[in-house]
């Protein structure tokens, strides 16, 4: 498949006054065109620092990219300057964030602050790009959209907000669609709508999206690769059912046993992971996951494990994959 | 909209017939009078005085007698002055406080708003730093200060502008500079506390993964939210302003309605005391009212409470 983005070996790290956070620390993965992956991993793990970083949108300072390279069609957007990233932010990357309630300007029209992309980008009139901010609310299934577009942003329910901020996403088409936690400030059923209305477009436009969430339910339903992070890497990645069901970290394996299945025994008890993940100001210099991990042996807290092919199509980042640690293999 | 003026004029009238009872009420418990001042008198002569000006009567008679004139838009006469009326030291004192504060008014938030973006854009960097020192000391040093610094240097050594007296423009820049640094600094710091929470804000991000260039982004996202809390006290700095600066008119020697006031109290006078009170209080709540307005326009999410 011919690849849309390729992230190699990033690394970013924040400057803050108790020392340099360590957020990503080589975080490798690509998405190729019209397709859908997902990011998932525990709390902190880097997943919007990644996503964040694709589009540069990080301050800097506090926020150093360290070393590695982001790739767009085979141009590398970490070289860009402030002025070449403007074309591509919007234009090529669209981003949508995880609080609907929040991230549109109160005191702006919906309508304007969909048009602000169209008159920035495509040069269009204001009338044209009011023309057009109709059409989108409309794709998006936003009812009577001539009259929604001049609202406020108040005005709008959390889901109708969603709606309006894909709109603004995709206003300008752009060829990769970021969404960081589209849907966990929803409730259950607004979810569930934002969520098809994601695949339909996605399907219609044939936008590659990068879903980053916490509910593997989720990425189950909408993508076809996934991603595992942990501590700032990727630990794990293959196509979901290579992850769901043939999963190879023992991370992983950990985050699935976690979250409860329908087919599941009532009386059965989940499995949380217990610990918590590393300080990222001082990282481990072996395995991120050794301190929390039942298999962990020796040498995973002193040297970390790269990220092997176990299968074609499924990588993993994990000790017990090494010819001389067969037989040791994890529960 | 027009029911919303209504009940804010009727709270209006209310709150300024509070004010004026209990100024009336508390400038009359203070002891002595009018004429405490002016020596020995013969007691008939003194009668005579205080039958004239109505001090004789019960002090609800006067109240009531104040509260009818005052219906007329009769602020009553002076009583130190034997030919002017507190009517006359408002039209002569006002427009030129009126002047001044609005120009002191003008420069102090524009040159505040100014300090304030450019200190929280530029964050704990040098920028910052400056504008906060500047903040800093026109929060504390007093204006009369400023005022004497600047006569001695821009008046008298180099002679660029007049040191004093009411006349032309030149008059002017001295006395609205030198009230103008309080409100700077203060509006200085509050923007720049603000901008700093609006820039962390979430619609800033989304704004600027659009693709819009940074300074639209800062113009057309961040200083118009950023700029409700200067709003919100803008009502009470422009009273202040607008109704004269005692010792900045005192120190330029400029006739306005700050040294009115003041003189007023001095000499017990009682009808100037009240009608500047009364007056003060009522260009408080026309510009609380205006703020309110301009407050609506500005932030779309209070007209849905305000209007209705
Ligand atoms: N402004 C910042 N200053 C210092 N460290 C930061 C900052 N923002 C993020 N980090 C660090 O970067 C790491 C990754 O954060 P990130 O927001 O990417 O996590 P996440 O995976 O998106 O988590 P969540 O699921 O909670 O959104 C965190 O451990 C955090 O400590
Ligand atoms: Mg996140």
């Amino acid at each position: 498949m011919e690849k849309i983005l390729e992230v190699r070996d990033l690394h970013v790290t924040f400057h803050t006054y108790a020392g340099e956070v360590q957020a990503v620390r080589g975080v490798n993965f690509e998405v190729g065109k019209g397709e859908a992956i997902g990011i998932v991993g525990e709390s902190g793990c880097g997943k919007s620092v990644t996503a964040q970083s694709i589009l540069k949108l990080l301050p800097q300072p506090p926020v150093q990219y360290k070393q590695g390279s982001i790739l767009f069609n085979g141009q590398d957007l970490l070289k860009k300057s402030e002025k070449e990233m403007e074309k591509v932010r919007g234009k090529e990357i669209s981003m949508i964030f995880q609080d609907p309630m929040t991230s549109l300007n109160p005191t702006m029209t919906v309508g304007k602050q969909i048009a602000e992309g169209l008159t920035k980008h495509h040069k269009m009139s204001a009338a044209a790009a009011h023309k057009r901010a109709v059409e989108l609310l409309e794709m998006v299934g936003i009812p009577q959209p001539e009259r929604r577009v001049n609202q406020y942003p108040h005005e709008f329910s959390g889901g109708m907000r969603q709606r309006a901020m894909i709109a603004i996403a995709l206003a300008c088409q752009p060829q990769l669609l970021i969404a960081d936690e589209p849907t966990t400030a929803l409730d259950v059923t607004i979810q569930a709508q934002i969520l098809e209305l994601m695949k339909e477009l996605q399907k219609k436009l044939g936008t590659s999206i990068i879903l980053i969430t916490h509910d593997l339910g989720v990425v189950a339903d909408m993508c076809e690769r996934v991603i595992v992070m942990y501590a700032g890497k990727v630990v794990e990645s293959g196509t979901v059912d290579e992850i769901f069901y043939n999963p190879q970290h023992p991370y992983t394996k950990g985050l699935l046993r976690s979250v409860p299945r329908l087919d599941q025994n009532r009386n059965e008890p989940l499995t949380p992971i217990y610990g918590t993940p590393p300080d990222l100001l001082k990282p481990p210099a072996g395995c991120g996951y050794a301190a929390r991990c039942e298999s962990a042996m020796r040498v995973c807290q002193l040297y970390d494990p790269k990220l092997d092919m176990v299968r074609s199509n499924h990588q993993s980042a994990c000790w017990l994959h090494h010819p001389l640690a067969q037989g040791k293999t994890g529960s | 909209m027009l029911r919303f003026t209504l009940k804010r004029l009727g709270w209006a009238l209310l709150t300024l017939w509070m004010v004026i009872t209990l100024t009336f009420v508390l400038m009359h418990s203070i002891p002595g009078n009018p004429f405490a001042k002016e020596g020995k008198m013969p007691p008939g002569v003194f009668e005579n005085l205080m039958r004239y000006y109505h001090l004789d009567e019960p002090l609800y008679v006067q109240y009531g007698l104040y509260l009818k004139s005052l219906l007329q838009f009769d602020f009553g006469p002076s009583i130190k002055s034997s030919t002017l009326t507190v009517n006359d030291y408002i039209r002569e004192g006002f427009p030129v406080s009126l002047h001044l504060g609005l120009q002191a008014l003008i420069i102090g938030v524009t040159l505040g708003i100014i300090f304030g973006v450019f200190a929280a854009l530029y964050h704990n960097r040098y920028p910052d730093y400056l504008s906060m020192v500047l903040a800093i000391i026109g929060l504390s040093v007093p204006n009369f200060i400023l005022a004497t610094v600047f006569i001695n240097y821009v008046a008298v050594e180099w002679g660029l502008l007049p040191p004093a007296q009411w006349g032309t423009w030149k008059h002017t820049i001295l006395p609205s500079l030198a009230l103008a640094a309080m409100p700077m600094a203060f509006t200085a710091r509050l923007m720049r506390s603000s901008m700093l929470e609006v820039l962390s804000q979430d619609y800033v991000k989304t704004a600027k993964a659009k693709g819009i260039a940074k300074s639209m982004v800062i113009l057309k996202h961040t200083i118009r939210n950023a700029i409700l809390p200067i709003v919100t006290v803008l009502g009470v700095i422009a009273t202040n302003l607008v109704t004269g600066s005692f010792v900045i008119e005192h120190i330029f020697g400029i006739p306005g309605m700050g040294e009115m006031f003041v003189k007023g109290i001095f000499n017990r006078d009682y009808p100037v005391i009240l009608g500047s009170t009364v007056f003060y209080s009522a260009v408080l709540i026309f510009l609380t009212f205006v703020i309110d307005v301009l407050y609506t326009w500005i932030d779309p999410r209070i007209k849905v409470t305000g209007g209705e």
